[in-house]
């Protein structure tokens, strides 16, 4: 993986910024300088780190919760007809609800600690992996099927040995999708009620106009968000050397 | 690499006899497919005599790739189609399936590929198959690619892979789809030679376009066009198959299929 191109990309956006900042002297509580934010991330370190923790853990928490049901799910719309013809239709319906008016009912449900946090970014993440996997197991070359017939293998068999491993590059890019929203999931819980978390943090900085917190609390969210999202990512293409990837590795951000 | 593309004396009849499978002959009785109310053919019979090749060739769309599928049981047959083993016996499970693509699965070594049926069955694949898939690999030259992938061989290396898992599946009946028609002429020739060898003795349905395909390998050859399609009596090409492509009578008969075709 190159460093040193995102690294100048991103070097060349925090010298614009701070150039903004001078140029215009738009006072620090609307836009802190590049500087500040820094000086912020260091000063209030433990207090970061604290709420990080919290909101990683929600994150990470969420996706295993997201992701195991998501692919369940998936197994059992596959596995059975019956299953397809009655909760599929309710699975599409059920991503009308915006996560968003759902957030307020499960504070109430799961309380104000980690629990709800976690179930909203579970709920997040279910929807993607169940998509791209269920679609995976849908889509099997057919002429695998045909041949796994003729061999005379059970249905458990095809789906065991055939389906589901010619799906895991489908699951794979589900994860991601997931991998890349977990942190929507955890830090809207936070906003609608916790006493924890960068959400909570970002919300209680901005309030008191500690913009730079704000900031500071938004860096290290996204660093959080890209770390989760490179972790599954490197893991799925690790599980799935077989995958045909049309870019040479050097070329793989 | 410079084999004759013809030999005929391949030293493969040690791995071609280890089975003692009695062959079986199949009845395609009153074979009907209808598509869009239109019929694709009907009233069609066809007898695959135990332990020959028998080919059908016939133009894209002529239904002969269907009929195969009838046989292999992956299409429902329209009555009145009748299909049956001559000794009464049902099909299942005496069978085995190559098809144009070599269907072989990307994420498992070429010695798993060849040995998946018993995966599919068992769940397990015993010492003693495993130990004929590596004798029968080794055999038609992948001796040393038993741990690659598919994506790391050739077109025709993974052909022959799919051979090698057909072969092991130890089926008297043997279904063929176009196995040979997505290879380069040379490696083509060449592996339906070493086909001819290692399925000698089974009942073999092979489908084919390619007329010189057909009277290479068949012991009786059909040809089934027209709308509907019709099929011919058997055509029995002279001497023992693989027969070599530049017998002169060979050509002649190409010649005269290829016309049967256009008509």
């Amino acid at each position: 993986m190159n460093v040193l191109r995102p690294a100048l990309v991103a070097g060349i956006l925090l010298l614009a910024w701070a150039v903004l900042v001078r140029v215009t002297g738009i006072p620090p509580y609307i836009l802190p300088s590049p500087e500040a934010v820094l000086v912020t991330l260091v000063q209030q370190a433990p207090l970061l780190a604290f709420h990080g923790v919290r909101t990683l853990l929600e994150m990470v928490l969420g996706f295993a919760l997201g992701a195991v049901l998501g692919m369940g799910a998936a197994l059992i719309l596959a596995g059975f007809r019956t299953a397809r013809r009655w909760l599929l239709p309710l699975l599409v319906i059920s991503q009308a609800v915006p996560v968003f008016a759902l957030a307020p009912v499960l504070v109430l449900w799961f309380g104000y600690g980690m629990a709800s946090k976690v179930v909203m970014a579970g709920i997040v993440i279910f929807f993607p992996v169940t998509a791209s996997f269920y679609d995976g197991l849908r889509r099997t070359t057919p002429g695998w099927l045909d041949l796994a017939r003729v061999m005379g293998g059970s249905p458990w068999s095809q789906l065991r040995r055939i389906r589901l491993p010619a799906a895991l590059p489908s699951l794979a890019s589900g994860l991601r999708v997931a991998a890349a929203v977990a942190p929507i999931g955890a830090v809207l819980g936070e906003w609608v009620g916790a006493s924890a978390g960068l959400g909570y943090l970002m919300l209680h900085a901005n309030a008191r106009v500690q913009t730079a917190l704000m900031f500071a609390a938004l860096t290290v969210l996204s660093l959080l968000s890209v770390t989760l999202y490179f972790v599954v990512d490197a893991v799925a293409r690790r599980l799935l050397p077989w995958q045909p990837d049309q870019f040479p590795p050097d070329e793989r951000t | 690499m410079m084999r004759p593309l013809f030999s005929r004396r391949e030293n493969l009849s040690p791995i071609a006899s280890v089975s003692d499978l009695v062959p079986v002959a199949v009845t395609v009785r009153d074979a009907r497919l209808t598509y869009g109310g239109i019929p694709v053919f009907q009233d069609l019979d066809l007898r695959l005599a135990a332990g020959r090749w028998t080919c059908l060739l016939g133009p894209s769309g002529v239904g002969k790739t269907t009929l195969l599928r009838l046989i292999a049981g992956l299409s429902p047959a329209e009555p009145p189609t009748l299909i049956r083993a001559d000794d009464g016996l049902p099909l299942d499970g005496r069978m085995a399936y190559m098809a144009q693509q070599d269907l072989l699965l990307p994420w498992l070594s070429v010695l798993d590929n060849a040995v998946l049926g018993d995966q599919l069955r068992h769940g397990t694949v015993n010492a003693a198959r495993r130990e004929r898939a590596r004798t029968l690999l080794t055999a038609v030259g992948l001796g040393d690619r038993l741990g690659d992938r598919p994506d790391a061989l050739s077109g025709g290396m993974r052909q022959r892979v799919a051979l090698v898992r057909t072969l092991i599946e130890d089926r008297p009946l043997v279904l063929m789809d176009e196995p040979f028609s997505a290879l380069d002429a040379v490696t083509r020739l060449r592996l339906q030679g070493l086909a001819r060898h290692l399925l000698n003795g089974r009942t073999v349905l092979l489908v084919t376009h390619d007329p010189l395909e057909a009277l290479r390998l068949g012991d009786a050859v059909h040809v089934l066009a027209g709308e509907p399609a019709r099929l011919s009596p058997p055509i029995v090409p002279p001497g023992a198959p693989p027969r070599d492509p530049s017998n002169p009578v060979l050509l002649a008969l190409q010649a005269d299929l290829l016309q049967r075709l256009a008509e």
